[in-house]
């Protein structure tokens, strides 16, 4: 079992400078998502989104200066191809006193504008949420991360132990926390699909762990004689294959949608691939080295009935 | 060793057998189709269709096939360009009479449909079409209801001809004031003999005045909210009937709010305009002059003073040209018994209508009454690239009575088939006035070409993804990488026919999760492989190591997949729309894939290698 050459994750050494460096990501990431803000997209701010075609490609600022000629303000981009715009509409903070239908008609009347001066612009997309849907959305999201984390946590202590339930939390949360930080950095729009983009990783990510934990408790069983930290060290190393080929398969997929997939599922599967990346990390470094940090031992983890079936199969 | 009993590579190879046959139907493309029927209650005529299908084929505008149906009929086209442009075609040549619309449909064979077997669901963002949240003004509803009372009151206190100063809304409450106390007590016993079990009345609390507060209680609250709810989502299935679109969908969400969804259509601003269309309602005689309506509608020969309409069933009928009353006269109209047990309708009328209600009535009892349902909409057509609006105006004698009495303020309309029927004519009753209005605050239009685009895009990265990690996985693992992938196209085809059995929405994020599962699914068998080459490594022999391979892979993979699975639960429970269509997938695979990476790569194992001799693994 011991012949192959262990790389050492759990050394002191070099569970300092990943504590460092995954304290150093979560505080950077905190500090984008505060001062920086998150580019939210209409599912949670409200407003309009409209992508249309042209017959011939057409430049942004064309379009903006025709709406701005009619009195609209919005962001204007290429999108996708120079012959696709995509136009955001969202409502400015203080202006409620537009009335609720005003605001949903508020597309028509775009659709009027851009047809009057190219009369077959094709309207390919339209999304209008309200100002109430977008805060109960927001609302919804954030519930549902909070039970999906809580869940999870309750579920590996019943498995396992509470000392895991922490780890596994943890760092879960440094997945979600880097993942949101990236895009609080790249500015890109972080609407409802890249929402749950963050909960599918929490369950990808806690995949990971749950197979070192599983391996880690098998070794503590096992390996009687060796250190805690050992015992750590040798489960990530035994599972280091697994956990590079299943991320390395997992990564080649959704790399696939990214490059190929729809333009809706385009910032999800970004989501995904920094959560994926981060997943890695987090399960080898922050979960296992939680657990040393929290005084994990052999005898909190096997129950004394257990001991004595092992004890028996044992020859 | 490693060898399955009988039972166990039948259920393997069945489960992948019957999932086959589910997930076939979605290979047979769905063909672009208009789908026509009848406005009316009545067959649909051969003859009708006969002469459409010519008009069509001299626009060489050829149908595909024809499905003829009393019913419905379906007129399939090649192409999507060939079938909008009959669409225009046969709402031109048809008429007002019929429903002409534009369909999705499935060219499942007979064989399959016949299992049962169907596509899968396309969510609007893979069909095109649009979607709208509706939300019942739940205010405004209250203070309609409010204003009833208001009014009702001072009709009340005006007949027991009891003294008051004056009745006004106050702060979600009427508010009667009074000069003395005394006056106060005795409008309570006499306001409360009718609105006891609606109302909470309470004496005001202002030291100056003398003054009783009526606020309505919560269960009264609660039943005004739901009627509110209930009714819009009637008269909107009627106008979305009306609008012409296969498979809509119109839900309740929530406690106040609608979902609306309609598949195929293209043009949101028409859909708003019709589903924004304002209702009345008119009581008319019924003709009594003998003249025969049918003769009339056959000659178009109408006699004086008389207008042509027609019934629900479609047959025409003769009514006075004289207006009894309006919609706008109705305060109340609720479902009920008669004293025979029978279903009614019990109406209230405001102190205006009801005067010229009562009067109307007792010249004419033991006459037919109508009730006409007009709804007005405005419709947007294209002409020569202009937008032209034309106010339009649909009439339908929704029931017809004989007056049994004279009628005032509360009147019965008895006489109704069935419970269900008393129910939506009193719903439609109160759409005249009553109706709470309602505003979009949720719209996601998604064009057909989009669509199309995004089902495409789905495929090709579904194919992509899943080609490139067989080929990573046979790279890696060789000859169990081979047997690893036979058991991710399992995973596919079950996961697919799962989809297709419970008819979840298929959507743009739920590609993205199907793909998703697929490159997590290989997870499985990285660990049970990596197990076994462990095993080998410890000199452990061969047969032992598979079997120690997966027994101790199992554990580990039942866990991981669980918890994955809490994330999709919670998925499902908060999130909308194409997200929950993500989750479903999600879930759906986190089952096919613990059945076809453990159960299923075994099976293929144990019969290539079960109790055999072997020196070598090819992994």
């Amino acid at each position: 079992m011991l012949t192959k050459k262990l790389i050492d994750f759990m050394g002191l050494r070099n569970r300092r400078i990943a504590a460092a460096l995954s304290i150093f990501f979560i505080i950077a990431s905190l500090i984008l998502i505060v001062v920086r803000g998150l580019n939210l997209g209409i599912d949670f701010t409200g407003g309009t989104v409209m992508e249309v075609a042209y017959p011939s490609s057409k430049a942004p600022d064309e379009v903006r200066q025709l709406l701005a000629k009619n009195g609209y303000q919005g962001i204007v981009q290429n999108f996708g191809s120079s012959r696709d715009i995509m136009i955001r509409l969202t409502p400015k903070k203080g202006e409620n006193n537009e009335s609720p239908e005003a605001r949903a008609a508020l597309s028509e009347k775009m659709t009027a504008i851009l047809k009057s001066e190219t009369p077959n612009v094709e309207v390919k997309r339209v999304d209008f949420v309200g100002p109430q849907v977008g805060d109960e959305l927001r609302e919804q999201g954030g519930l549902a991360f909070l039970v999906t984390l809580g869940g999870i946590m309750l579920y590996v202590a019943f498995r396992f132990e509470y000392r895991f339930a922490v780890a596994a939390i943890a760092s879960l949360l440094h997945d979600a926390v880097v993942t949101v930080g990236f895009f609080a950095l790249t500015q890109l729009e972080f609407d409802l699909s890249v929402l749950a983009a963050v909960l599918a990783i929490l369950g990808y990510s806690i995949n990971d762990t749950i197979v070192i934990f599983d391996r880690e408790r098998e070794n503590f069983r096992k390996l009687r004689t060796e250190t805690v930290t050992n015992v750590l060290n040798i489960s990530i190393n035994e599972t280091l294959v697994r956990t590079i080929m299943t991320s390395f398969a997992t990564l080649i997929v959704v790399v696939a949608i990214y490059v190929f997939g729809s333009d809706a599922t385009r910032n999800f599967s970004l989501a995904l691939i920094v959560g994926i990346i981060s997943g890695v990390y987090s399960t080898i470094y922050i979960a296992s080295s939680m657990l040393i940090t929290m005084g994990i031992s052999k005898e909190s983890l096997i129950p004394p009935e257990r001991k004595d079936e092992e004890l028996d199969a044992m020859p | 060793m490693n060898r399955y009993p009988l039972w166990k590579y039948a259920l393997v190879f069945g489960a992948f057998f019957i999932s086959l046959i589910y997930a076939l139907p979605n290979l047979y493309p769905s063909d672009p189709a208009l789908q026509i029927s009848p406005v009316h209650e009545r067959p649909l005529d051969q003859a009708v269709i006969d002469k459409l299908t010519q008009d069509l084929t001299a626009q060489k505008l050829l149908p595909k096939t024809t499905e003829f149906n009393t019913k419905q009929t379906l007129i399939r086209f090649n192409d999507t360009e060939t079938q909008l442009r009959a669409a225009e075609e046969a709402k031109k040549s048809l008429g007002n009479e019929y429903i002409v619309a534009m369909n999705l449909a499935p060219s499942t064979p007979k064989w399959l449909s016949a299992l049962g077997a169907k596509p899968m669901f396309l969510g609007l963002d893979l069909r095109g079409g649009v979607h709208f949240l509706l939300e019942v003004d739940m205010p405004a509803a209250r203070q309609k209801a409010l204003a009833r009372y208001e009014e009702e009151f001072r009709d009340v206190m005006r007949e027991a001809k009891l003294a008051y100063l004056g009745v006004a809304i106050e702060n979600d409450a009427v508010n009667v004031k009074f000069k003395t106390p005394e006056d106060r007590t005795a409008a309570l016993k006499e306001l409360q003999k009718t609105y006891q079990s609606d109302l909470i009345f309470q004496d005001g609390t202002a030291s100056d005045t003398v003054s009783l507060v009526a606020t309505m209680s919560p269960t009264h609250l609660a039943n005004i909210e739901t009627f509110a709810l209930q009714q819009n989502i009637t008269t909107l299935r009627k106008r979305v009937n009306e609008l012409g679109v296969s498979e809509p969908i119109i839900q309740q969400q929530g406690a106040g709010r609608i979902v609306v969804q309609l598949p195929g259509i293209q043009d949101s601003a028409q859909a708003k305009n019709i589903l924004g269309a304002t209702a009345t309602l008119e009581f008319r005689l019924v003709d009594d002059s003998g003249a025969s309506a049918t003769e009339a509608a056959a000659t178009k020969r109408i006699p004086m003073g008389t207008q042509l309409y027609k019934e629900r069933n479609g047959s025409p009928i003769l009514l006075k040209r004289q207006v009894m009353l309006t919609g706008d006269s109705i305060t109340d109209a609720s479902a009920g018994f008669d004293q025979n047990n029978r279903p009614s309708v019990n109406v209230v009328l405001d102190a205006q209508g009801a005067n010229r209600f009562s009067k109307v009535t007792g010249e004419n009892v033991q006459k037919p009454m109508a009730v006409v349902f007009i709804e007005s909409k405005i419709q947007e057509t294209q002409v020569e690239g202009k937008t032209v609006r034309t106010p339009i105006k649909t009439e339908e004698v929704i029931n017809v009575a004989t007056i049994q009495e004279q009628l005032s303020k509360r009147f019965q309309i008895t006489g109704l088939d069935s419970p269900t029927e008393a129910n939506n004519l009193a719903l439609l009753l109160r759409a005249g006035a009553l109706a709470a209005p309602l505003y979009i605050v949720e719209e996601r239009t998604v064009g057909p070409n989009l669509g199309q685009e995004n089902i495409d895009k789905g495929f090709i990265s579904g194919l992509i993804g899943c080609g490139l990690v067989m080929l990573f996985m046979a790279v890696a693992y060789r000859m169990f990488g081979l047997i690893a992938n036979a058991a991710l196209i399992i995973n596919v085809v079950m996961l697919i026919a799962a989809m297709s059995i419970i008819q979840a929405t298929l959507t743009v994020p739920g590609i993205a999760g199907i793909v998703l599962t697929l490159g997590m699914a290989v997870d499985a068998n990285v660990l049970i492989n990596e197990r076994i080459k462990e095993e080998l490594a410890n000199k452990v022999p061969i047969q032992t190591a598979i079997s120690r391979g997966y027994s101790q892979a199992s554990d580990t993979i039942f866990d991981a997949n669980l918890t994955t699975l809490i994330a999709a639960i919670a998925l499902f429970a908060f999130g909308t729309g194409p997200i929950k269509g993500f989750a479903v997938t999600l879930a759906i695979g986190i089952f096919t894939t613990m059945f076809t990476a453990v159960m299923g790569s075994r099976a293929i194992v144990n019969l290539l290698y079960g109790g055999r001799r072997l020196d070598k693994l090819s992994i």
